[in-house]
């Protein structure tokens, strides 16, 4: 033990040296060479940097793996993460504290907002949506989505089309689109749940994807890139604008005899989608306690266990899926009010992987870390946009850093604990 | 015959053969270590930039003849494209060997993630190109039409298959290939009997990011253009062309390939060429339904 104690340096400087001579290898034909039509352009001191940096990187890496604290960090990584943490029976959540301030603070809110403030604020939300839906799906259930992206699309279409074909409004459109998205998860999810459950993910990565092309190609049915309009939100038939734009309708501002707002829209939309958000969150933390709730996490952790004690392993799975689905079609549709016009290329494959990046940095299972990761992820580009070309590789960064040093998630996942009740046999 | 049915399945087995060079990459590391290498996708696109860097700076030294031209940019793509396929391994997949099942697929995503902004921000969002190489058309008269092979056409056809050939050799005959086969049975028994089976896996994945890179310079050959999102729709459909052939089979890999990429450009060039990628990716699904174990795979045993 006291032998190895002591560190190599020489091992050190030969990581390094290697290290720097895969980057430099790796590095040096992308970052150090740029094209410039059939021609190219030298760029050696970005190069330099790069290398730098890793080379820099890794000889703290290897001196830091060496010493005591490392070498335990690097054994724990190895062992197999058991990760749930199981709550004692009866044990009360500090969320309970947490919410009624949550609830407070959103009350207060659009009494000070102003318009910018609101509408970052609503995105952070949806995306707390999104996020809440894809957890339940990955989180809980242990299926990974990557096409979560094509019932949200589901949901901001269905609100568009409707309106337009149909004349369906908002509040139609609500349960419409959850039934609509939930659906789509069942056609999708029965064929493919039965299976191995790594298909999974590439058959909804290329159900996302059909459903992006399908909108952009389809043009007489979607108007194709160029989008649709999305009618305002009313309540009661009122309307939100200064005039308003259907026959017989009145702006709300005229009945209540108030002068005009125009962050009115902004604030009905940030109060609906603050009840749908806590409605969410209950309906969630009642799931887990259920049974079904319950199989969904056993079935994460051993399918084969939960087969032989008698689980129906696709209807269980099936259920997560759809319910995932019918949060992310009704996310879809307020997304789809908040922007007044939507278009295909809100749709791609990066917000899926955002959505991912939420979870996984919020942690797989956990509420409050998905809350609290959606807001840190979208409203945290909304302050830095210098570092916009970097955002994709950040999440990327993220997600590959996540997984290695803890691929439970940041905040840890605990999980219900149950006594037998008094006066029932065991 | 007609003739845009020649003319489609000459386009079909071009990229055909393509889809399954980039599908081996996807079923032997589905076949050794049980999980869907996302970036693999993005391997392929990096080799594309990476067939053009080679290309500008050889014509910049002077090199002009082509198949010294495209000897030496072959071989700068395949060892710098192997290297990047080691380092992914080695970054994003190695120390999660026994992590939970989810966390390799979530990573490689971030993987995939990672090399598409790299391009992008060290490259710009622009599209790329190649001038062309390989001049020249057969043509054939069919009917009242005519149907063309270009020389590139043909060109990727044969060094595909030689490509496939080599690999099927390297597995069949070679000492590695020996190692590989051992570790896809039994990854506990092959390390028990001597074969350091992390290594293995490592080389499987400069294989795979290999004949990725042969892909890359192929297709990059033949439509001359390509963007750094370019890795994403083909490494899809690559993997479609892997799950068709039987996933973990090398010979289904390369047929599910043909096979793809015929019944694709036959869609395209019959029915509606917009709906083509839509057609592919419902291949997938269709497949999955009736056939998951693909047409010369094993069907998936569950073992406790």
């Amino acid at each position: 033990m006291s032998a190895s104690n002591s560190i190599d340096i020489k091992r050190c400087l030969i990581d390094t040296v290697l290290a720097g001579l895969i980057s430099l290898i790796v590095f040096g034909p992308i970052v150090g060479i740029v094209l410039q039509g059939y021609s190219f352009d030298l760029h050696p001191q970005r190069l330099a940097i790069l290398v730098g940096i890793v080379m820099a990187g890794r000889f703290c890496l290897s001196l830091f793996l060496q010493t005591a604290y490392g070498r335990k960090l690097a054994h724990s990584m190895q062992s197999k993460d058991s990760g749930v943490h199981v709550l004692p029976a009866g044990h009360k959540s500090a969320l309970r504290f947490v919410i009624p301030v949550l609830i407070l603070l959103a009350v207060c809110f659009p009494f000070f907002a102003n318009k910018y403030l609101l509408s970052v604020v609503i995105l952070g939300l949806i995306y707390v949506l999104l996020g809440l839906g894809l957890n339940i799906v990955v989180g809980l259930a242990g299926l990974l989505d990557l096409g979560f992206v094509g019932f949200y699309a589901i949901g901001a279409y269905g609100l568009g089309l409707g309106f337009e074909y149909l004349g369906l409004g908002f509040w139609a459109m609500i349960p419409l689109a959850m039934i609509l998205a939930a659906f789509a998860g069942a056609l999708l999810g029965f064929p493919v749940l039965r299976m191995h459950g790594d298909y999974l993910a590439i058959v909804t990565l290329g159900f996302g994807e059909i459903i992006r092309l399908v909108l952009n190609n389809w043009v007489s049915l979607t108007n194709g890139p160029n989008g649709i309009p999305i009618p305002g939100p009313t309540l009661f038939g009122l309307e939100f604008g200064r005039r308003a734009k259907e026959e017989g309708h009145i702006p709300i501002h005229e009945w209540l005899g108030v002068s005009y707002n125009p962050n009115a829209e902004l604030i009905f939309t940030f109060v609906v989608l603050f009840i749908v958000v806590m409605a969410v969150l209950y309906v969630k933390h009642r799931l887990t306690h259920m049974p079904v709730g319950r199989a969904w996490e056993a079935l994460r952790e051993d399918e084969i266990a939960c087969r032989a004690m008698g689980l129906n392993h696709v209807l269980v799975k099936l259920s997560a899926f759809m319910i995932g689905a019918s949060i992310a079609g009704l996310a879809g549709v307020f997304f789809a009010t908040k922007q007044g016009f939507i278009d295909p290329s809100s749709f791609t494959f990066f917000e899926s992987a955002l959505i991912l990046a939420i979870i996984v940095l919020g942690g797989l299972g956990s509420t409050l870390g998905v809350v609290i990761a959606a807001f840190v992820l979208t409203v945290a580009p909304e302050l830095l946009r210098s570092f916009a070309e970097y955002r994709v590789l950040m999440f990327g960064i993220l997600m590959v850093l996540m997984m290695i040093w803890r691929p439970r998630g940041l905040v840890r996942i605990s999980r219900n604990g149950y006594a037998i009740r008094k006066g029932v046999k065991p | 015959m007609d003739g845009i049915f020649l003319q489609q399945l000459i386009n079909g087995l071009t990229l055909g053969s393509v889809y399954g060079l980039i599908a081996i990459g996807y079923t032997m590391v589905y076949g050794i270590i049980g999980m869907i290498n996302f970036a693999h996708g993005d391997v392929y696109m990096v080799s594309a930039y990476l067939t053009a860097i080679g290309l500008a700076v050889l014509t910049f030294f002077g090199l002009e003849s082509f198949p010294f031209l495209i000897l030496g940019t072959l071989i700068f793509t395949i060892v710098v494209t192997g290297v990047y396929g080691w380092t992914i391994e080695r970054i994003a997949y190695k120390p999660l060997r026994n992590s939970t099942r989810l966390a390799p697929l979530i990573s490689a995503i971030g993987m995939s993630l990672i090399l598409q902004n790299y391009v992008q921000v060290s490259q710009g969002a622009r599209q790329q190109g190649v001038p062309t190489l390989l001049e020249g058309v057969i043509k054939f008269h069919v009917g009242t039409g005519y149907v063309q092979l270009t020389y590139t056409k043909l060109f990727i056809i044969i060094v595909s298959l030689v490509g496939m050939g080599v690999l099927t050799y390297i597995i069949q005959n070679t000492k590695l290939g020996r190692m590989c086969r051992a570790t896809q049975q039994d990854r506990k028994m092959a390390s028990i009997l001597g074969i350091n089976t992390d290594r293995v896996i490592s080389y499987v994945f400069v294989i795979g990011a290999c004949m990725a890179a042969l892909a890359g310079m192929l297709i990059t050959m033949n439509y001359g253009t390509f963007d750094f999102y370019a890795g994403f729709i083909i490494g899809i459909k690559a993997f479609t062309a892997a799950v068709l052939g039987g996933i973990g089979s090398l010979p289904g890999a390369m047929l599910g390939g043909l096979i793809l990429g015929v019944a694709e450009a036959q869609f395209a060039g019959l029915v509606n060429s917009d709906f083509k990628d839509v057609f592919s990716f419902s291949l997938l699904v269709l497949i999955l339904i009736f056939r998951p174990q693909g047409l010369m795979g094993k069907p998936h045993v569950a073992k406790v």
